[in-house]
C-alpha cells in the first residue's frame, strides 16, 4: 500500500493519562483522505487530547498514530509538515494585523512569496478590507476565519479543527461551516472535534462518538441513525426554530 | 539544531519587536520606576547619605538603578511568553514545521533588546541629573557586557514562570524580590553601617559584586576581584536558570 492510498489519519489503541486520570483508554479510528471526520463528545471526553497527540504536542502513553503515513512519535517533523492545527481558541496574534499574521505563518512555513500568499487568503476569506487592521479589533467570526486561513498556509494535506465554532454566534458559525466545506471540496482531510451534534450532522462524512476515553460508535450519519429503532411517522406543525428567526431577521444567507 | 533555526528565530524576533514598538508603554513602565527611584534617592535621601566617596550620589547609585531596571524589565518577558502560552499561538508554532526552540529564543532576544533600550533611557535621565564618567571605551564595553550577561541570566529566570504560570499575576510576581534585592546590597548605601547578619548577606549576595564592579568601571578605579565574582554570579545564575527553563519547556512540549 502506498501513502497515497493509505488513510490520512490512522489511530490504533491510543492511550493517554494525566497522572491518575485516564483520558484516552484505547482509541481506534481512521480518516479517509479528503473527507471530513467529526469526533463528537461532551466536555472532558478526550477530544482535545486526541488532537494534541495527532499534532505532536503530546506523546501518547500507548498505541500508535499515523498522519499522512508518518508516525507521530518517530516522524514528528514530517507530521508537522503534513498538518495544521486550529486550536480551541483562535490562535492569532492580537497585536499584529490580519495580513501580518498570515505573512508570519507563511514565513515560518518557509514559503517563497509570503505577501502574495497572505493577500490571496485575505481575499478568499473576505478579509481584504480588514487585512490592515489589528486583530484585536476583529469580531469573533472574523478572528476564527483568520485562524482557519492561517491553517491553510502551505496547503497541508490534513487540518485539525478543535471545536472551531465554540463561542461563536450563529452567523459566524455558518461562515466557519462554509469554510470547512470548501476545504474538503479542495481535497484537504479535515478532522473536526465538536460538542454540537448539528455541527457534526452538517459537516461530517463520518462521525465517531468519543465517550469516557473510548470510541463508542463510528459511522456515517445514516449508519448512526440506523442504530435507533426506525422512524415513526408523526404529523407535527413545523415551527421555525429560534435560529431560523434570528437568521432571517439579521439577514444571513444560510 | 534545525536548519531553519536562525531564519525562524529572526522571523519570530521581528514579531515580538513589533509588539514592543506597538506598545512602547512596556518600555516606559519598565524605565519609569527606576527613574522615579533615582529622582527620590538623589534629591530626597541623597543629601543625607554618606557614601564615603567624593563623587556625586547619582554616580554612586546608578549601577544599582540599572540592575533594578533589568529586574523590572524581565517581568514583561514573562508576561509576553505567558500571553503566547495562553492564547494558543505557542501551540500553533509548536505544531508547525518550524524550528521549535526558535519560539523560546525569540523571546529571550526580545527581552535583551527591550532591556537594553530601557537601560539607555535610564542612562540618559541619569546624564541629565548630573551623572558623569570619564570611563574609556573598554570600560564602557565591560559595563555593557556585564549588563548583557545579567539581563540574560534574569531573562532565563523569567522564562520559567512565563512557561508555567497559571495567572498573569503569577507570571510577573517573581520579579518583585529581584527588584528588592539591590536594597539589601551596596547599591544605595555602603554596607558598613548594616547590622551583622544583614551585612553578611549584603556583602555576599550577587548584586553587591555586580554593583561594585560597574561602579569601579565608571569611576576608572581598579575593579579588583569584584568583576570576577560578578561574572561568576551572572554565569552561574544563567546556567542554572537555563537548565530549569529548558526542563520546564521540555515538559510543556512533550
Amino acid at each position: 500500500m502506498t501513502t497515497q492510498q493509505a488513510p490520512a489519519i490512522q489511530v490504533r489503541g491510543m492511550e493517554k493519562s494525566y497522572k491518575e486520570l485516564r483520558v484516552l483508554r484505547g482509541v481506534d479510528f481512521e480518516v479517509a483522505r479528503g473527507s471530513i471526520f467529526a469526533l463528537l463528545g461532551s466536555n472532558g471526553a478526550g477530544k482535545t487530547t486526541a488532537v494534541k497527540i495527532l499534532s505532536t504536542l503530546l506523546r501518547p502513553d500507548a498505541g500508535t498514530a499515523r498522519v499522512n503515513g508518518f508516525d507521530v512519535a518517530t516522524q514528528a517533523a514530517k507530521v508537522r509538515e503534513s498538518i495544521s492545527l486550529t486550536g480551541q481558541f483562535a490562535a492569532v496574534d492580537e497585536i499584529l494585523s490580519g495580513r501580518e499574521n498570515l505573512v508570519l505563518v507563511a514565513r515560518l512555513r518557509h514559503l517563497a512569496h509570503p505577501g502574495k500568499v497572505a493577500d490571496d487568503l485575505l481575499r478568499r476569506f473576505s478579509l481584504t478590507e480588514a487585512g490592515g487592521r489589528k486583530v484585536s479589533t476583529y469580531s469573533g467570526g472574523m478572528r476564527r476565519r483568520l485562524d482557519i486561513a492561517m491553517s491553510l498556509i502551505g496547503d497541508p494535506p490534513a487540518i485539525f479543527l478543535d471545536e472551531p465554532t465554540t463561542g461563536l454566534d450563529p452567523q459566524a458559525r455558518i461562515e466557519v461551516w462554509q469554510a470547512v466545506k470548501e476545504l474538503a471540496e479542495s481535497g484537504t482531510t479535515v478532522l473536526l472535534t465538536t460538542q454540537y451534534l448539528d455541527e457534526a450532522e452538517q459537516l461530517a462524512d463520518r462521525i465517531a462518538i468519543l465517550h469516557e476515553g473510548r470510541i463508542i460508535v463510528n459511522g456515517t450519519l445514516a449508519e448512526l441513525k440506523r442504530l435507533l429503532p426506525p422512524a415513526k411517522v408523526e404529523y407535527i406543525e413545523k415551527q421555525p426554530t429560534l435560529e431560523d428567526v434570528f437568521l432571517s431577521l439579521v439577514g444571513a444567507k444560510a | 539544531m534545525s536548519k531553519h533555526f536562525l531564519g525562524d528565530t529572526t522571523v519570530l524576533l521581528g514579531r515580538s519587536l513589533r509588539h514592543i514598538t506597538r506598545s512602547p508603554d512596556t518600555i516606559i513602565t519598565t524605565a519609569i520606576m527606576p527613574i522615579a527611584m533615582m529622582l527620590m534617592f538623589v534629591y530626597v535621601f541623597g543629601g543625607a547619605i554618606r557614601t564615603g566617596s567624593d563623587s556625586s550620589y547619582v554616580n554612586y547609585m546608578l549601577p544599582g538603578i540599572l540592575l533594578i531596571t533589568v529586574a523590572s524589565g524581565i517581568a514583561y518577558t514573562a508576561y509576553r511568553l505567558f500571553m503566547d502560552m495562553q492564547g494558543g499561538i505557542f501551540e500553533r508554532f509548536q505544531s508547525m514545521p518550524t524550528a521549535r526552540s526558535s519560539v523560546l529564543w525569540a523571546h529571550v532576544l526580545t527581552s535583551l533588546v527591550a532591556n537594553l533600550v530601557s537601560l539607555v533611557v535610564v542612562m540618559l535621565v541619569a546624564l541629565l541629573m548630573g551623572f558623569r564618567s570619564g570611563a574609556g571605551v573598554l570600560a564602557w564595553l565591560s559595563v555593557a557586557g556585564v549588563l548583557v550577561l545579567f539581563t540574560l541570566a534574569l531573562t532565563w529566570i523569567a522564562v520559567i514562570p512565563g512557561l508555567s504560570a497559571r495567572t498573569m499575576e503569577g507570571a510577573s510576581a517573581f520579579s518583585y524580590p529581584l527588584i528588592f534585592l539591590p536594597f539589601l546590597s551596596s547599591a544605595f548605601v555602603p554596607t558598613d553601617t548594616m547590622p551583622g547578619p544583614l551585612r553578611v548577606f549584603a556583602e555576599n549576595q550577587p548584586v553587591t559584586s555586580i554593583v561594585n564592579a560597574i561602579r569601579a568601571l565608571f569611576a576608572e578605579q581598579p575593579v579588583g576581584s569584584d568583576i570576577w565574582i560578578a561574572l561568576a554570579w551572572c554565569a552561574g545564575i544563567l546556567v542554572v536558570a537555563y537548565a530549569f527553563a529548558m526542563n520546564t519547556y521540555r515538559r510543556k512540549i512533550s
